[in-house]
């Protein structure tokens, strides 16, 4: 069985947010890491090789110091990895994110694709179904357990109030949550196999039945108007009172407020 | 593409086990607001197997026309029948605007349907306006007008970004659930329904529905409540919470907690907000007996309205709180239920 996860390197949006002293965004200052959702998605495909056998390739779009977390990848038990960079390929939005790397997926060979749920920076969840489009294979997105039967996939699709459990035939792409698992670590002697492997690098020209109207910011259907960083808020007002007139204090806000 | 053949501002009525979600209303309540700016109508597609008596309640809700795309396939979520029922009515009528809620059907509908029938989508947007792309003239540049902005947030809530579709339609959005507001209800409202059916055939996209596990746990998502009451070790004893719920309770909201809540074993996991839990952005958040370290923040500090109670002058979490009442929250809690009770009656 072949598997291609797709990964995506990301500021540390989750805990590690840092602040310039006016309040906007610190982004040299946040580490930049293997997106959780992608990184469930590895560790479910390294489960899977663990116990059907198969060979796992990691995928991912970015600048070139994005290698890094494709390190991270085979130093956990990855096979292969492929990084996709040109300077003509950035600014995409999802649908030119999705064109680029499903054209790169048609180079490799799978039968299983599997992607994060959604990435902490974007936080969209668009990317692995649009890939799933335009491979033109069926997507369970939310997949809470995955397991394989055959030729087929066996996959809880978590909802708000409930789970599916669905059967798939291969191939098919499944987008994983960050719930599924627990990663495990990378090895040492898997981080220094990981140091001399070799990283698969594709550009624009390596992608064949790719629309050049369909990549970077020229392809990208939707712009950005305006973009901020939240100011973050300062302190409201805080008042010592005695209960009974805290109670009032809270009442008169409520009711301002129209909360009731 | 030629924008000018696209009309009408549309929204996806998602139900579930054939009762509409409240998302779809919200989606209404905005695409009245839209199609008002833009003088065009509203349309609701409702997609589903037996569906067709949900029409009225879509009309009395703000739609203009209602789209039903009825089939036996269509019984239970499925992302290939559905992602063809959609596409196949966005073919045919040529929305300007299509709008999807930002659930777990939404957020996997929504960018299959949007790479099907080739156009841009943002995502969990929070605010949706008609405006001019780009914002402001720019020389040399053709400024387009009545386009859809769509705003949301990103980087962990931590920017803000705006976005149009220019080049494309219709213009896709996924919404937050919780955000829009629904309009009252106009009783008797009658919409025009037209039935549709693009033909279900099955093929390797079909997955096949083995079982449907509902929920048997009470507990409720946080992420989409409106009100949190939430607690944390201050509280001081997982039976103590009760005062917390009685609040909740006469709010409408529900209980979430810290982290150090469910470290001590007092409430489950899936109850928990911050770094480590969900993160939250409900209309009021309520912290109560919650330090509100760091971690804590970053899961609820988003909330349109943060209210804490706290014994301690120092917490960090009056730094981040609206309005923070220093004192004591086993007099203070029971008190304000039962004055919001007593204001509740009064109406």
């Amino acid at each position: 069985m072949k598997i291609v996860v797709c990964i995506k390197q990301v500021p540390d949006t989750n805990g590690g947010v840092q602040f310039n002293p006016d309040g906007t965004l610190n982004r040299a200052a946040m580490l930049a890491i293997m997106n959780p959702d992608d990184k469930a998605g590895l560790e479910a495909a390294l489960r899977l090789k663990d116990e059907y056998g198969a060979e796992v390739t990691v995928v991912t779009m970015g600048l070139p110091k994005a290698s890094d977390v494709l390190r991270e990848a085979l130093a956990m038990g990855a096979d292969k990895a492929v990084l996709i960079t040109d300077r003509v390929l950035g600014g995409a939005d999802t649908w030119a994110t999705s064109s680029t790397i499903a054209a790169a997926i048609r180079n490799l060979e799978y039968d299983l694709i599997i992607t994060g749920r959604q990435a902490i920076d974007g936080d969209t969840a668009q990317v692995g179904p649009q890939i799933s489009e335009h491979l033109d294979i069926p997507v369970i997105s939310y997949a809470q357990d995955i397991k394989i039967e055959g030729e087929n996939v066996i996959v809880q699709r978590q909802f708000e109030d409930r789970y599916h459990v669905l059967k798939a035939k291969m191939p098919c792409l499944i987008t994983a949550l960050s719930e599924l698992n627990e990663p495990r670590y990378m090895t040492p002697g898997g981080i220094f196999d990981a140091c001399e492997a070799e990283i698969t690098t594709w550009g624009r020209a390596d992608l064949k039945d790719l629309d050049d109207a369909n990549i970077g910011l020229a392809g990208s259907p939707t712009k950005i108007a305006k973009a901020s960083d939240k100011v973050r808020k300062g302190a409201g007002e805080t008042v010592t009172l005695d209960p009974e007139e805290s109670v009032a204090y809270l009442m008169g806000k409520l009711k301002e407020k129209h909360i009731i | 593409m030629n924008l000018e053949e696209y009309k009408g501002v549309y929204v996806f009525a998602e139900q579930v086990d054939n009762k509409l979600s409240g998302i779809a209303f919200e989606l209404l309540g905005k695409a009245k607001d839209l199609a008002a700016d833009l003088k065009a109508e509203v349309a609701a597609v409702l997609i589903g197997c037996d569906v067709k008596g949900l029409a009225d309640d879509l009309a009395a809700y703000g739609a203009d026309k209602v789209i039903v795309i009825d089939d036996p396939e269509l019984k239970n979520y499925r992302t290939e029948p559905y992602a063809h029922a959609l596409a196949s009515a966005i073919n045919k009528y040529k929305p300007e605007i299509m709008l999807v809620g930002a659930t777990a059907i939404g957020r996997d509908l929504g960018p299959r349907v949007s790479a099907r029938v080739a156009t841009g989508l943002t995502a969990d947007c929070t605010q949706l306006e008609i405006g001019d792309f780009p914002l402001a003239p720019i020389e040399g540049k053709e400024q387009k007008h009545n386009q859809l902005l769509m705003t949301r947030p990103a980087f962990g809530g931590n920017t803000i970004a705006t976005i149009a579709c220019p080049d494309n339609r219709p213009q896709m959005a996924t919404v937050r659930p919780g955000v829009m507001q629904k309009i009252d209800k106009i009783e008797g409202a009658k919409a025009v329904v037209e039935e549709f059916n693009p033909g279900f055939t099955p093929d390797h996209k079909y997955v096949e529905i083995l079982d449907v596990v509902k929920a048997v746990s009470e507990t409720v998502d946080i992420m989409d409540a409106k009100i949190l009451v939430s607690g944390g070790r201050g509280v001081g004893s997982p039976e103590n919470f009760a005062i917390l719920e009685e609040l909740a309770k006469e709010l409408g909201g529900e209980v979430s907690c810290s982290r150090a809540v469910v470290d001590s074993g007092w409430k489950p996991k899936d109850l928990q907000v911050g770094q480590t839990g969900k993160t939250v952005r409900p209309q009021v958040y309520f912290a109560i007996g919650i330090s509100g370290a760091i971690q804590h923040a970053a899961g609820m500090e988003e909330s349109d309205l943060i209210i804490a109670i706290n014994k301690d002058e120092t917490a960090p979490i009056f730094d981040i709180a609206d309005y923070g009442v220093v004192g004591d929250l086993n007099k203070i809690v029971p008190e304000l239920t039962k004055q919001i009770r007593a204001a509740k009656a009064e109406k």
